[in-house]
């Protein structure tokens, strides 16, 4: 503490001073400039982490249902949340149809603060793609796998998250999933 | 279209009229007898260029030129005619152009009113601010000009985002701005001053006037920002502790500081170099202010441009700024060192450096606040947000001493000091405390650290007040602001302490009842609007004390661009403001209700006013 | 035996109204310093967004389950990280966030000490 009095008492007679100051700007500078090239659009790093265990209630049947039961080891699925509410998962759902024709996915369905018969409209309109389809009436299971609203995907392998898919699923992200699940 | 030539090619003018001046000054330096008047003809037609070209773009958004980019992206047919208007600054492209027309009329009036000062030291003030200018046109016409083409030409615009069409707002960018925008003048002045090593008493009651322009625009674009927030984001709360919000504190904390310390400047010479680094800190901040608000850099409420290239024009730009500040400072401020900064511990010299103290610690705790996110990405990229628990943490302890020294400081004279009759300050401290006691004594939360706080900020209330009373007592304007700071506190404290909220869910037709109130949702219908179709609820709620009040809360789709927005409904007495807001719950047919009583709202933004009062005053005195 | 099955009612009564305003508050107090994250700058207390709703839902939940305020921050934590805090606790990332401030104002007071004041 002393020293730096000192050195602050002196400083204007000492070179050091400015050289200091403008290192401190300088840094600054850098950082900012390397701030405005980060992205700042957030995504918690949910991946590779064990999916939650939750209870829920299986969406024809109104039948209690355990987490542990929808996903089995060894099996690649990907869990849509959707609502038919929801005018993105509308895009998205043709998708998701043709996925379920050429590939391995088991997709299963969180249909998210939903209205059931609102629902099964929208299946019968555009065509069920889900394997097994569990409700989340509060959105409070939607919270447990860390996700934000509607629509929003996770591709799960031996029950852990690969990755997860925020906003409307496309083309791209179909392909980059095939790729992942080789 | 035509207006758009006419705007674009005026800022071309400007732009060349600003490299003529910087000629023109560099001759009359030489031979600066007398200040040449083609300077001050030259500064003038600069201004009258930048408002021919603020004039046109005005109107092309009140004709809904959508060959106009700007217009097409921020304007519509079907909007009012006072937000085509108020739209013209409530873009970026906009807003750079007020920056510029707010900078080219302060250094002409710099130079008009500043008619004592030498004829060199004008001249540099306004090279420094020309540099300023410049930068801003290149700026302008380089990344965001407001004036370019669209074609084919759209029938219709995009609209104006609906959270911006209030009235408040509207006016809020140009108060702002001029705040802002003043601390430029403060910014060239102190380098040339500098410069010419004429930092003295003189030179301080000279810039004590523009310290307090800019201060009191400040002071009131801060508080009409708070005013828009409070009743368009609709939540009830008026400080977020918001990045943007915090951009416009810094400077506002900086020009406090300096407004004080300059005081004792203008006195007894002394603090020079601190005066310049403030001086400079302020618009500084104010620059920094503006690139992280409009470089995206920052998640926000009010974030508007997103674009990577505008960010580094503006940081390259803020650090021209600096490292030109700093090379002047470093090179021709030479601080001699006379030992005659000693001051005697009770004095009025102290008590402002005590000011000084605190107002840098709470400047630094906003700073960090909001920029230590950014660095933290940067670094190590985690994200963390630095919300309202950080800064009250960290500003309420502080909080405490510093109101008992705004209430004892400004007793103190000049030099050495004794107090006058200790025995009233004494016993209004006792008052405070017993008082802030019985307003406590059904509080169970914090109480400690409440009643202390109500206690200090009731001291300084009593204080002021009281010397309003005292006739000897001369500084009128300092003693309103102090008051008018005190009342801000404690009204800020009850407001927080006795405001009362219901949530709940209810269907039209329902009845909520507790054994306060009673709310009724008595019916709902719609309303058609030009730019908007609403959904109105109507609501009679009565208190305990049988009262009755009917409220419409609105739910509104605004068609262009079709946002939807919660318009609250607000009955504002002297005493408290009854708030009610209703939203739409996804799916169910019940609407969320939220109604909150918030005691001593208005003594919240009246007690701002007073401040800015108290500047006014002390801007008009002598 | 009647007056006391009545005290004891009264007591139940009280203190489970008790419990119920506490539990109230805390919720209040928790949902403060929780981000809303899909929205811009707003609290979960102050939005109205399934989110917020949703979150406010599970919030309670965890409190009825029993978990400490703390223990829900790191439920939430986990799920979102730190960025779904508003206030920073003190740990390696967030320790110049905090010290700095106090660092200067120390500082300060050292420099405005040692240069200006005489004392008699």
């Amino acid at each position: 503490m002393e020293e730096l009095l000192v050195f602050t008492k002196n400083s204007m007679k000492i070179k050091i001073l400015p050289i200091f100051v403008i290192l401190f700007f300088v840094s600054i500078f850098l950082a900012f400039y390397k701030g405005l090239y980060d992205s700042n659009i957030y995504t918690p790093d949910v991946n590779r982490k064990n999916i939650p265990v939750f209870q829920t209630k299986n969406f024809y049947s109104g039948k209690n249902l355990e987490s542990s039961n929808i996903f089995e080891v060894d099996k690649t699925y990907l869990l849509n949340i959707w609502s038919s509410w929801c005018l993105p998962c509308r895009q998205e759902h043709s998708l998701l149809m043709s996925l379920k024709l050429n590939s391995e996915i088991n997709i299963i369905g969180m249909n998210y603060k939903d209205n059931k018969k609102n629902a099964k409209n929208f299946l019968k309109e555009l065509g069920n793609p889900y394997k097994d389809i569990f409700v989340d009436s509060d959105g409070t299971i939607a919270i447990e796998w860390g996700a934000y609203g509607v629509p929003e995907s996770f591709l799960i392998y031996n029950n852990k998250i690969i990755k997860k898919y925020i906003g409307p699923l496309n083309e791209e992200l179909i392909n980059e999933m095939r790729i992942l699940i080789k | 279209m035509i207006y758009s030539l006419i705007g674009y090619y005026s800022l071309i003018f400007g732009l060349i009229f600003g490299l003529f001046l910087f000629y023109l000054s560099y001759k009359n330096f030489k031979n600066s007898i007398l200040l040449d008047n083609k300077i001050i003809v030259f500064s003038f037609l600069q201004f009258f260029f930048v408002i021919i070209s603020f004039l046109s773009l005005i109107f092309s958004f009140v004709v809904s030129d959508f060959s106009n980019v700007t217009v097409f992206n921020n304007s519509h047919t079907t909007k009012p005619l006072f937000y085509k208007i108020s739209g013209t600054w409530g873009n970026h492209e906009g807003s750079l152009l007020l920056w510029l027309l707010v900078l080219t009329l302060f250094i002409f009036i710099f130079l008009v009113r500043a008619k004592n000062q030498s004829v060199k030291y004008r001249i540099l003030t306004l090279v420094f601010q020309q540099v300023i200018i410049i930068g801003f046109f290149i700026f302008l016409i380089k990344t965001s000009n407001p004036f370019n083409y669209l074609f084919p030409i759209p029938n219709e615009g995009l609209g104006l985002n609906p959270i911006l069409q209030d009235p408040a707002l509207a006016i809020h960018p140009p108060i702002l701005y001029l705040g802002y925008v003043g601390s430029s003048i403060i910014f060239s002045s102190v380098l040339a001053a500098t410069t010419l090593k004429m930092i003295s008493s003189s030179w301080a009651s000279h810039i004590k006037k523009w310290v307090l322009i800019s201060w009191i625009f400040l002071t009131l674009g801060i508080l009409l920002g708070s005013i828009w927030a409070y009743y368009e984001l609709g939540w009830g709360g008026f400080w977020f502790w918001d990045p943007v919000e915090n951009v416009s504190l810094m400077p506002w904390l900086a020009l406090t500081t300096l407004l004080h310390c300059i005081l004792v400047l203008e006195k007894k010479s002394v603090l020079t170099s601190w005066v310049i680094i403030l001086s400079i800190a302020t618009f500084t901040l104010s620059m920094c202010g503006t690139f992280l608000v409009r470089s995206g850099i920052l998640n926000s409420v009010h974030t508007f441009a997103n674009d990577p290239e505008r960010g580094l024009f503006i940081l390259i730009f803020l650090f021209v700024l600096i490292f030109l500040s700093v090379f002047i400072f470093f090179l021709f401020h030479k601080d001699d060192g006379r030992n005659s900064y000693n001051f005697f511990w009770m004095s009025k010299e102290t008590s402002i450096l005590l000011n000084n103290w605190f107002m840098m610690y709470f400047l630094s705790v906003v700073l960090i606040g909001t920029v230590y996110p950014i660095f933290l990405d940067v670094i190590s990229s985690q994200k963390i947000s630095v919300g309202p628990p950080f800064y009250h943490k960290l500003l309420i302890p502080f909080l405490i001493p510093f109101l008992l020294m705004m209430a004892i400081g400004p007793k103190l004279k000049w030099i050495k000091s004794n107090l006058d009759d200790k025995l009233y300050l004494i016993s209004l401290f006792i008052i405070s405390i017993l008082l802030a006691f019985v307003i406590l004594k059904n509080f169970s939360q914090n109480i400690l650290i409440n009643t202390i706080l109500i206690s200090s900020a009731l001291y300084l209330f009593f204080i002021t007040l009281r010397d309003f009373f005292v006739k000897k007592y001369k500084k009128i304007s300092q003693n309103i602001a102090h008051f008018g700071f005190s009342l801000l506190i404690l009204s800020i404290l009850f407001n927080n302490l006795f405001s009362s909220e219901i949530i709940t869910n209810l269907k039209v037709g329902e009845t909520f009842e507790n054994s306060e109130t009673k709310i009724v949702f008595e019916s709902i219908n719609q309303k058609k609007e030009k730019n908007y179709n609403s959904i109105v609820a109507n609501f009679n709620i009565q208190n305990s004390k049988g009262e009755e009040d009917t409220f419409s809360p609105e739910l509104r789709i605004y068609n262009q661009p079709v946002i939807a927005t919660s318009e609250a409904d607000i009955k504002t007495t002297l005493m408290s403001d009854k708030f009610i807001v209703i939203n739409i719950v996804q799916n169910q047919d019940f609407f969320n209700v939220r109604y909150q009583v918030k005691p001593f709202m208005m003594w919240i933004w009246l007690s701002v006013i007073l401040i800015s009062i108290g500047g006014v005053i002390s801007f008009y005195k002598k | 035996m009647k007056f006391f099955r009545f005290l004891i009612m009264t007591f139940l009564l009280i203190s489970f109204s008790n419990l119920k305003a506490d539990n109230y508050d805390t919720r209040n107090k928790i949902t403060k310093n929780l981000r809303c994250l899909i929205c811009q700058g707003q609290s979960v207390y102050d939005s109205d967004s399934e989110f917020a709703n949703s979150l406010k839902i599970l919030v309670d939940k965890k409190i009825t389950e029993g978990l400490t305020e703390d223990q829900i921050y790191k439920y939430f934590k986990e799920k979102y990280g730190d960025w779904i805090l508003y206030d920073p606790g003190l740990n390696k990332n967030t320790y110049i966030l905090w010290l700095l401030p106090i660092l200067l104002f120390l500082i300060g007071g050292a420099i405005i000490y040692k240069n200006f004041i005489v004392r008699k």
